[in-house]
């Protein structure tokens, strides 16, 4: 194992590793040679030259189009998303090109594309920068969607994600860019579409994604002293959902409260509860509780933003709710 | 016949380019004490904004983007708002709810700022559409930088505006520019394989025309002359106006890399330090205005000390007064997702 | 009267009762041989329509500035897939604008789209992208299925400070219902219960309120009497009619256009599982698009949708607590 590293920094250096490794693979994004806003793509364009690590202009839409032609010529692309709330100028190119050709021409092409979506919330930096879409992309079939919350989880699901011969989109959260933890010097790459119990637990089940997982392992550990134990489970993969792993723990507990950073109302939330639902609709003792954001966009004031986000107290209140007697 | 460019015009423009300096000079120290997040200034860009917006009228409808507080300022906005809303009080002009990103000011014509880059453009073309069909004589202003004509939304929008001969004028202002040219490898650099920017909009049919952003004067005269054409239904217009980025933008964190603005430097050459000097002599366009009034006989030194005075010290007002405001209540973000229903 | 007839009866409406209605786009009633009825309108009216070129982010981005302008413009997409194109603006623009300005600035503007299987659409044609929208807070959304809800639905729409998206479909178009002469703008937030019944609930949106509808038929021959809830709205949503539908029978089926994950069934599954968990006999059940692209062929197209035949057996499904 590796000493404790960045967040970012597994995923640079994952990368670095998928382009040693294949020389197909590729890099396409605004200003990635110079490594991004946040760093993720620093020193690859030294090490790996322009025509591996390719600058484009700001225009999503032709970019993920690029892609998509590079990919359907043999190349392996990843492309950088600055922000997830621009990936909606890029919409007909993925969910009409990307997710379909493979199916409209019966299996004869393949879209080997790995597409970086940073989103979430944070910074104050309002509507425009600050959206969780997954759902969206959920809802198109022919798209794989990862959204690693564990270090670990950032490198493995990345490797996983470019050597899938398939469209994968990889939802990172800037607000765990900084977090802490630790990979392997060479890594593996993980299975994609697994949640994991990342804290088992018998009295409830919660399951959430992306950076909602530290907020419920959290909330987990603060019912513990009121004698609650929670399991909460990291989804780690948007599409396909793991219903095995999840049904099987509310097998065992019967409830639910599944928490995103999304808007709840057509969230990721909706389709977990429903797909729960009708898998083990006899096993839930009380109704799933889903935990997100509120119907509104994204404030930009700090002090609103705090409203916005859902907090350890919201997950805690939700879990308490599937347990009236207490 | 174009409007005059009296002293007492100048001057006031001078006055605006010295809050919007002061303005973001505030900011960036402000920064540095404390986290207040994403945002852009537009230091350097001066001499473009104020002279260009200050011939607008109530009622004209400008659509701006993440490079915005200038603009505002431009147009009358008050710093006190301006700093409450970048600092998400409740006091600020859109309550908090926006942030530096989304300043809107319907007061001052500013319905809403898209940071999306290129996202201004089509609402542009089609206020301009909006006000044609009323049959009003107000225009629309799309205030743009040149990354944004690198966006799917310029072609579509400008082909719709000369299509539609609207009354919309693009100022795009392209601080991408070095002496040597467009420069590459620097963050955000520029990637735009069209050497001439004017020619994405005289491909259209779209007037078109590139000129220095330093220059007052020229920006001034080509706005005039823009806004005539859209007011008397010639169409739309496309201005470049070109300025040297400065080196206190970094993409994020801006720095104040020349330091405060001596203005004193506008007559006091010794004044210039060895670092940054050309910036000082020749790419800084709020001291080549003033070296320009000053060449012209009828401001003094002491006029522009003054108001130098004046102007820090009402920009540091309204930022005391943005500090001095209490957050929104944290229930009103739940607010304004939705106009109330219609009578 | 039909139900393609209503929608240019909505259109004409908005036209002649506010002169700040403009028309943007001609596809309301897409390629069928219903859009010359479209085109006598806009020749009496050319003034007030505009006839954009194809860049669906472009003009629906000008749409929504001419909102702001002080127009009250209706937008059509055609094709609901093309609003992909116009994503950025739709959703980064025209449902945030009022909020970030702190309430400063309305979109009083109304997008159209026929959605959903058409037959022979293809992959590229064939969405239903309502759900993604509705995710987006800020915009409101109208599901008419019958001629004089179009008619109602879209005076509010028109007459609403906010943007609005109008679902429609081209297969809706043939279909025939009353319509009142003095007809009355129908609130947003009121569903419709278009048949009653006591044994299940079927809530349904759009086109499949159609297909639903005919399914009860066959249903209630065989002595399952169906209830169906059509919400006319997603955004605002009639949460209470639906509940006190499902309190009534008990068991509910969501028959919904959309792809399952994450599409509009799973929004109200959801929420009937949070609200009524107690008053379900047996769990509730989806029946939407599966979940692949939507092909070419006939026959495997027939085999993706929810057909009435579908509707019906999954509904027996219900009954008998499968």
């Amino acid at each position: 194992m590796t000493d404790a590293i960045r967040y970012i920094d597994a995923i640079s250096s994952t990368l670095r590793q998928e382009l040693k490794r294949d020389d197909d693979v590729i890099v396409l994004g605004e200003d990635v040679s110079y490594g991004g806003p946040f760093g993720a793509t620093a020193g690859l364009s030294d090490m790996f030259g322009p025509t591996r690590i390719v600058d484009t202009p700001i225009s999503e839409g032709a970019v993920m189009g690029l892609a998509v032609g590079a990919a359907l010529a043999g190349r392996r692309p990843v492309v950088e998303v600055m922000f997830a709330d621009f990936i909606t100028l890029a919409m007909d190119q993925l969910i009409n090109h990307a997710a379909k050709l493979r199916y409209m021409t019966d299996g004869q092409l393949s879209v080997p594309l790995t597409i970086r979506v940073q989103g979430g919330v944070g910074g104050g930096y309002g509507a425009h920068h600050s959206q969780s879409l997954e759902a969206w992309f959920l809802h198109v079939p022919g798209l794989k969607v990862v959204a690693p919350c564990s270090v670990d989880d950032a490198s493995g699901l990345l490797a996983a994600a470019i050597r899938d011969d398939d469209p994968v989109v990889y939802l990172e959260h800037r607000g765990l860019y900084w977090s802490k933890g630790s990979i392997m010097s060479h890594v593996d790459p993980a299975t994609i579409g697994l949640a994991a119990v990342v804290r088992p637990g018998a009295d409830v089940t919660v399951v959430a994604v992306s950076r909602m997982v530290q907020v419920a392992m959290s909330a987990a550990e603060k019912l513990a002293a009121d004698g609650v134990d929670v399991e909460v489970v990291d989804l780690r993969t948007v599409s396909p959902i793991d219903l095995e792993t999840i049904t099987e723990s509310i097998r065992r507990t019967g409830r639910l409260v599944v928490a995103h950073e999304a808007v709840v109302t057509g969230g990721l939330g909706a389709e977990l509860v429903a797909g729960v639902h009708a898998a083990a609709f006899n096993s839930l003792t009380s109704p799933a509780i889903r935990v997100g954001a509120p119907f509104t966009p994204v404030p930009a004031s700090p002090h609103l933003e705090r409203l916005y986000v859902p907090t350890v107290d919201d997950v805690i209140a939700a879990v308490l709710e599937t347990l009236p007697e207490r | 016949m174009l409007p005059d460019l009296n002293l007492d015009a100048q001057v006031a423009m001078l006055r605006r380019m010295l809050i919007a300096r002061r303005f973001e000079e505030e900011l960036i120290e402000l920064a540095q004490d404390r986290d207040i997040g994403h945002f852009h200034v537009y230091v350097g860009q001066e001499s473009t904004g104020i002279p260009a917006l200050s011939l607008l009228e109530h009622g004209d409808l400008s659509f701006t983007n993440h490079r915005n507080h200038g603009h505002l300022i431009a147009r009358g906005a008050d710093p006190g708002p301006m700093y409450a809303e970048i600092l998400g009080r409740v006091t600020g002009y859109c309550r908090g709810k926006g942030g530096t990103l989304h300043l809107a000011s319907v007061e001052h014509g500013f319905p809403t700022t898209s940071s999306a880059t290129g996202g201004c453009i089509p609402l542009a073309v089609g206020a301009g559409m909006g006000l044609s069909r009323l049959g009003s004589d107000r225009i629309s202003v799309c205030l743009m930088g040149d990354g944004a004509l690198e966006e799917g939304a310029w072609h579509e929008s400008a082909n719709i505006a000369a299509m539609e001969s609207l009354p919309v004028i693009f100022l795009c202002e392209n601080n991408s520019l070095e002496a040597l040219g467009q420069r590459a490898g620097e963050y955000p650099s520029s990637t735009m394989a069209v050497r001439d920017l004017t020619e994405l909009a005289s491909v259209f049919g779209i007037e078109a025309v590139a000129i220095d952003g330093l220059d007052v004067r020229a920006v001034h005269e080509t706005m005039s002359r823009a806004v005539l054409r859209a007011r008397c239904g010639e169409g739309p217009t496309f201005i470049e106006a070109r300025t040297v980025r400065w080196p206190g933008n970094r993409p994020i964190w801006p720095e104040l890399a020349t330091g405060r603005t001596d203005i004193s430097m506008a007559w006091e050459d010794s004044l210039v330090p060895e670092e940054h000097a050309i910036w000082h002599r020749k790419q800084d366009g709020l001291l080549g205005f003033t070296r320009e009034l000053l060449a012209e006989g009828n401001f003094r030194t002491e006029a522009v000390l003054r108001l130098d005075e004046e102007t820090t010290e009402h920009v540091r007002e309204g930022l005391v007064f943005a500090l001095d405001s209490s957050y929104p209540d944290p229930e009103e973000a739940l607010e304004h997702v939705f106009s109330p229903a219609g009578d | 009267m039909l139900y393609a007839e209503a929608v240019v009866e909505a259109l004409r409406r908005s036209v002649e009762g506010d002169d700040r209605v403009h028309l943007m786009g001609q596809y309301f009633l897409g390629l069928t041989p219903y859009r010359t009825m479209v085109g006598d309108l806009y020749r009496e009216y050319p003034d007030r329509v505009y006839f954009p070129p194809i860049a669906e982010l472009g003009y629906v981005g000008a749409g929504i500035g001419a909102a702001i302008a002080g127009l009250r413009p209706i937008v059509d997409c055609a094709t609901a897939s093309f609003t992909f194109q116009a994503f950025a603006q739709i959703l980064n623009e025209a449902a945030n604008i009022h909020y970030m300005s702190g309430g400063q600035t309305s979109v009083p503007l109304v997008i159209h789209y026929n959605h959903g299987v058409r037959g022979g659409g293809a992959a590229q044609h064939s969405h239903s992208p309502q759900a993604m929208m509705w995710n987006t807070p800020g915009l409101e959304i109208i599901t008419p299925s019958h001629p004089a809800d179009v008619i109602g639905l879209v005076q509010t729409a028109v007459a609403s400070d906010n943007p609005t998206i109008w679902v429609d479909h081209v297969r809706l178009f043939d279909t025939e219902g009353e319509v009142a002469d003095d007809i009355e703008p129908i609130p947003f937030g009121q569903a419709s219960i278009r048949r009653e019944g006591d044994d299940l609930t079927i809530f349904a949106s759009s086109w499949m309120v159609c297909r639903s509808l005919e399914a009860a038929e066959t249903l209630g021959a065989e002595g399952i009497n169906v209830e169906v809830v059509d919400p006319r709205t997603l955004v605002p949503l009639d949460e209470e009619a639906i509940l006190r539908s499902v309190a009534k029978t008990g068991r509910l089926l969501v028959v919904d256009e959309c792809h399952q994950r994450c599409g509009v069934g799973s929004e109200i599954v959801a929420v009937v599982a949070e609200q009524a968990h107690g008053d379900l006999v047996a769990p509730i059940r989806r029946l939407t698009t599966l979940d692949v692209p939507v092909p070419f062929s006939a026959p495997m197209e027939e085999f993706v949708e929810p057909t009435v035949g579908k509707i019906v057996e999954a509904a027996r499904a219900v009954v008998d607590g499968r």
